[in-house]
């Protein structure tokens, strides 16, 4: 399906005019991610497909005006398919010098710099660290500027409702909002219905908000035909038909969660630990009682994976979720519920590692730490998502996996994932195959066996509670079916081999080529939130008459059977990730192929030319 | 619903698992075991409904010993899984078995938390004052100076003191026994009865590492003496009832007052009232040696359970909701997107 979707617009390389790029820079007290998020909102009414990429920084309030306090949301839209937040952005909006300083940059030669010139004062330019005015000096010749005081056009709009001067600056984001809604041609009607319902308790800040968006929106009707400012309208993006809706990554694999254990007949346990960029998952699925599930604000990432093995033992589907770092200490837990062969599902949103790290940024360096982060022989299945969308249904398959075959899984996405949004066509529930789970509950015949295996080699799962099964388990090596503590070499042997044989053996779908012919001169292999990149510049490159293939892995272990073939059957592969080159490492180590790396680990996503160049250079 | 629920009787052999014990011949935990097997069937909850869940340590091999459903977890984070257990099924009847490094060392964390939010379930935590299963060395509650393989020159730093640990981290029943006490069933039936997190500190001789470090006030010979074994709205009396404890009014703190005639009253030995937590908290302060050891229940006092309030407050929630998973799919803002472009 999706290969198909793409040959065809493979055939039509898309005009620059049918997709749009902008980038929201303020202040982090300046309100751009909901600036962006609403801009979203509305950029998906319009019909149009998106990607957007939120970039913060991770100080909460950091001091106001500085570089290192600098907020941004980026937004691509368009009328054709859309897998990327864009590499350039074609208008940016400048709130202050420090949003100036660090955003301008990647703009596009002759793109569009609106600036809010009432912040450009000698405080804020020295913070910024600018000798001289930025938009007196000549310095962004080559590109538009368009200096507005935004800061005073709000504060005149806004007068009428006897605002303090603070909270009056604060409409700043919706003028700014309305003057964006006017140049892609948008309607304000749901952001006008969204502020009255978001301060329905104080109906004069509403007022407030909604006489700066439309002073913006009518400051771009008025000004038109005056300077570098343009109404451009995109067309919507032809898409499949169906009901749509935006959806983060966070909020996806949340609802995935909650179908995955509704599929198994479940009751969920969800176990976390405050963590960016993970606690958005705990803060969605704290809202979903009525869903059967439970969750627990854990004293630590440890006690939040053992609670949830817990829960599991007890019966309901045990989740637990973090970062990088938390996921290091839930390592020795996870060893236990693989000895233990319990079902649990970790969630980890991967971020710029090692240590502390990057809070806000991105990055897939957790591979390794996932397939081999444990001690001991410890397989586990690892399943990474491409997308937001896509997150839903690996969380799907993550619970399919982990209550089928008895075993801790852990599902990989990460900051960018987990932040960003996407339209999302609501998918049918019933289209789903449920996987309800059977407890056992009596002895069967031939005796209970705690450690007996089914066809699939998982072993059966007793609720306590359950008269005739009492038996004990715990993290000491287990005897062959019996479960009884055991030390032979032989017994030892033959656990390992088995607990190995059972994740080997999971079922999985034979890897697809995304995009591309099955066998030729190069692949080019990605995973997770690396998606929309390598998708764009393989379509570029084949429109150009390139033969190069995409190859995208969701099951990172095990691997789908017929990969180490698929990979055999090119010249070359390369293997772009925001890593130093883990995935490239492991399918060497499977397969013996030359998989070369190329690797980004600046904490922003790979852009489209850079996959572009490392296509060019590998053909060359 | 005209189902009868009878629970069998059971005696203690229907608690003994098949497995073989692997304690050291003459450890105290051998006791401990007896007692709670011993314990078990008056609790009136059966063996089907009764989890054993242990960290790692000598005492954490227990639940391996007990006909019932067990989990032998991993350092120090017992408390962790019978959380997620009691919140996943809160009929379950748990008991955690842990000890000095497990549950005051690498568990401290977890021993504090679960005991701030009163999960319904009994910790033993087997005090022996010394790492056994790792050979020696000493441990959180060791007294100072305890010579050791880690501390050959003896340990320096203080000990903690698990009741008081406890008592500070909002306990609402703590109580103490030792291994080889008859009274270590009636203190674990209490323990029992108590519906929320119930904490016992069982003193527990290891023959081989720490051979006897009780002896001080657990021997038989004196044991009148040396031991004052608290009974709810009884006078605080030891050594046969000629001493109590009494409050030194000036000091604001307990003394042991001399008893003549039996006349306790005026000797103004204090009853003991397990709800007074006042009186709980220097009881478990009391020094050994200018003191008797405190033991029995020192503090029962029942609130409102963790896993029962988590339970109301999801009812709650929940209340009035039906839970369709495609409804909440088409949340927020939607559009539809019809055969040849978008409909808006």
């Amino acid at each position: 399906m999706a290969t198909a979707v793409a040959d065809r617009t493979d055939e039509r390389p898309s005009p620059l005019s049918d997709t749009v790029v902008v980038r929201f820079a303020g202040d982090s007290g300046d309100g751009m991610q909901l600036t962006g998020g609403q801009f979203t909102l509305s950029t998906a009414l319009a019909g149009n497909d998106l990607a957007t990429f939120p970039d913060f920084p991770a100080e909460i309030r950091a001091p106001q005006g500085t570089l290192f306090g600098v907020s941004a949301f980026q937004i691509n839209f368009g009328s054709s398919e859309i897998n990327t937040a864009g590499d350039a952005p074609d208008v940016l909006v400048a709130m202050n010098p420090a949003a100036l300083k660090t955003n301008v940059p990647p703009l596009k030669p002759g793109g569009l710099i609106i600036a809010d010139e009432g912040e450009f004062n000698d405080r804020n330019l020295a913070k910024a660290k600018y000798e001289s005015n930025p938009l007196e000096d000549g310095s962004l010749a080559k590109w538009q500027l368009l200096k507005l005081n935004i800061s005073q056009a709000t504060m005149d709009a806004v007068k009428p409702f006897g605002l303090g001067n603070k909270e009056a600056l604060r409409c700043k984001n919706m003028w700014t909002l309305g003057l964006a809604l006017w140049m892609f041609d948008r309607d304000r009607q749901p952001l006008i219905d969204w502020l009255k319902a978001k301060f329905a308790k104080a109906p004069e800040l509403a007022d407030a908000n909604i006489a700066a968006l439309n002073a913006g929106h009518a400051f771009g009707e008025t000004a038109e035909l005056s300077g570098p400012l343009k109404q451009h309208h995109v067309d919507p993006a032809p898409v499949a038909p169906g009901l749509y809706r935006t959806l983060t990554g966070a909020e996806a694999i949340a609802l995935g969660l909650v179908a995955g254990a509704q599929l198994a007949h479940l009751p969920m346990f969800f176990g976390g630990y405050p963590i960016t960029p993970a606690s958005a998952i705990l803060h969605h699925l704290s809202r979903l009682k009525e869903y059967d599930v439970t969750t627990f604000q854990a004293e630590d990432e440890i006690a939040a994976i053992c609670a949830a093995i817990g829960a599991s033992y007890g019966g309901s589907l045990g989740v637990t979720s973090s970062s990088g770092p938390g996921i290091a200490l839930k390592g020795e837990a996870m060893g236990l519920a693989i000895m233990t062969e319990l079902p649990l599902v970790i969630v980890n949103s991967q971020r710029g590692g090692p240590s502390t790290g990057l809070p806000t940024k991105t990055e897939q360096s957790d591979l390794y730490q996932a397939v081999y982060g444990r001690n001991g022989d410890a397989p586990m299945p690892v399943i990474a998502a491409r997308s937001p969308g896509d997150a839903f249904d690996c969380a799907i398959e993550a619970c399919r996996i982990a209550t089928q075959y008895m075993t801790p899984v852990m599902l990989l996405t990460d900051g960018y994932i987990a932040n960003a949004a996407e339209p999302w066509r609501v998918p049918d529930l019933a289209g789903y195959e449920p996987f309800p789970v059977e407890f056992l509950t009596e002895v069967p015949e031939g005796g209970f066996k705690p450690y007996g295996r089914d066809e699939k080699l998982a072993r059966p799962w007793v609720k306590p509670g359950t008269p005739s099964l009492l038996h004990r388990i715990g993290g000491i090596e287990k005897e062959v079916d019996t479960g009884h503590l055991n030390y032979q070499p032989a017994n030892h042997q033959a656990m390992t081999d088995l607990r190995k044989a059972k994740i080997d053996g999971i079922r999985i779908p034979d890897q697809i080529v995304e995009l591309g012919a099955e066998g030729g001169r190069l692949a080019v292999v990605g995973w997770g939130s690396t998606f929309g990149p390598i998708h764009q510049a393989v379509r570029r490159k084949r429109a150009e008459g390139v033969d190069v293939s995409h190859i995208h892995i969701r099951h990172i272990w095990p691997l789908p059977g017929n990969l180490g073939e698929l990979l055999k059957s090119y010249d070359k592969v390369i293997v772009p990730e925001m890593n130093t080159g883990q995935l490239k490492t492991v399918l060497r180590d499977q397969y013996l192929v030359d998989a070369r790396p190329l690797n980004k680990v600046s904490g922003q996503p790979f852009r489209i030319a850079e996959i572009e160049a490392a296509i060019e250079e590998a053909l060359a | 619903m005209n189902e009868m629920t009878t629970i069998a009787k059971t005696t203690l052999k229907d608690w003994e698992s098949d497995q073989e014990v692997r304690w050291c011949p003459g450890c105290g935990d051998y006791a401990i075991l007896k007692a709670v097997q011993r314990t078990m069937p008056e609790t009136g909850t059966p063996p089907e409904r009764t989890v054993f869940i242990s960290g790692i340590g000598c005492s954490s091999r227990f639940p391996y010993y007990m006909e019932t459903y067990g989990f032998h977890t991993i350092h120090g984070r017992a408390p962790a899984f019978a959380t997620g257990l009691k919140l996943a099924n809160p009929d379950l009847d748990v008991w955690i078995v842990t000890g000095d490094g497990d549950g005051l060392s690498i568990g401290g964390n977890h021993t504090m938390h679960l005991i701030r939010r009163n999960l319904d379930c009994q910790i033993m935590l087997f005090n022996n004052e010394i790492y056994g299963l790792t050979k020696g060395q000493y441990s959180p509650t060791s007294r100072v100076g305890t010579s050791s393989p880690s501390t050959p020159y003896g340990s320096v730093d203080r000990p903690a003191q698990p009741c008081a640990f406890a008592l500070g981290a909002g306990a609402r029943f703590v109580a103490r026994g030792f291994d080889v006490s008859k009274e270590l069933p009636n203190v674990l039936k209490a323990a029992h009865a108590h519906k929320g997190a119930a904490f016992i500190e069982i003193f527990q001789n290891c023959i081989v590492y720490n051979k006897d470090v009780f002896e001080d006030f657990a021997a038989p010979k004196g044991a009148e003496d040396r031991q004052l074994w608290l009974k709810q709205g009884e006078p605080m009396l030891f050594a046969k009832g000629a001493k109590g404890i009494a409050l030194d009014n000036e000091a604001l703190e307990l003394k042991v007052v001399d008893v003549i005639d039996g006349d306790w009253q005026t000797a103004g030995v204090i009853v003991h009232d397990a709800t007074n937590r006042s009186v709980a908290h220097m009881l478990v302060e009391m020094r050994f040696g200018e003191f008797p050891m405190a033991l029995g229940v020192l503090y029962d006092d029942p609130r409102p359970t963790f896993e029962a309030d988590v339970w109301r407050q999801n009812e709650a929630a929940a209340e009035g909701k039906t839970a369709d998973l495609q409804s909440l799919l088409k949340k927020g803002q939607t559009w539809t997107v019809k055969e040849g472009g978008p409909d808006l």
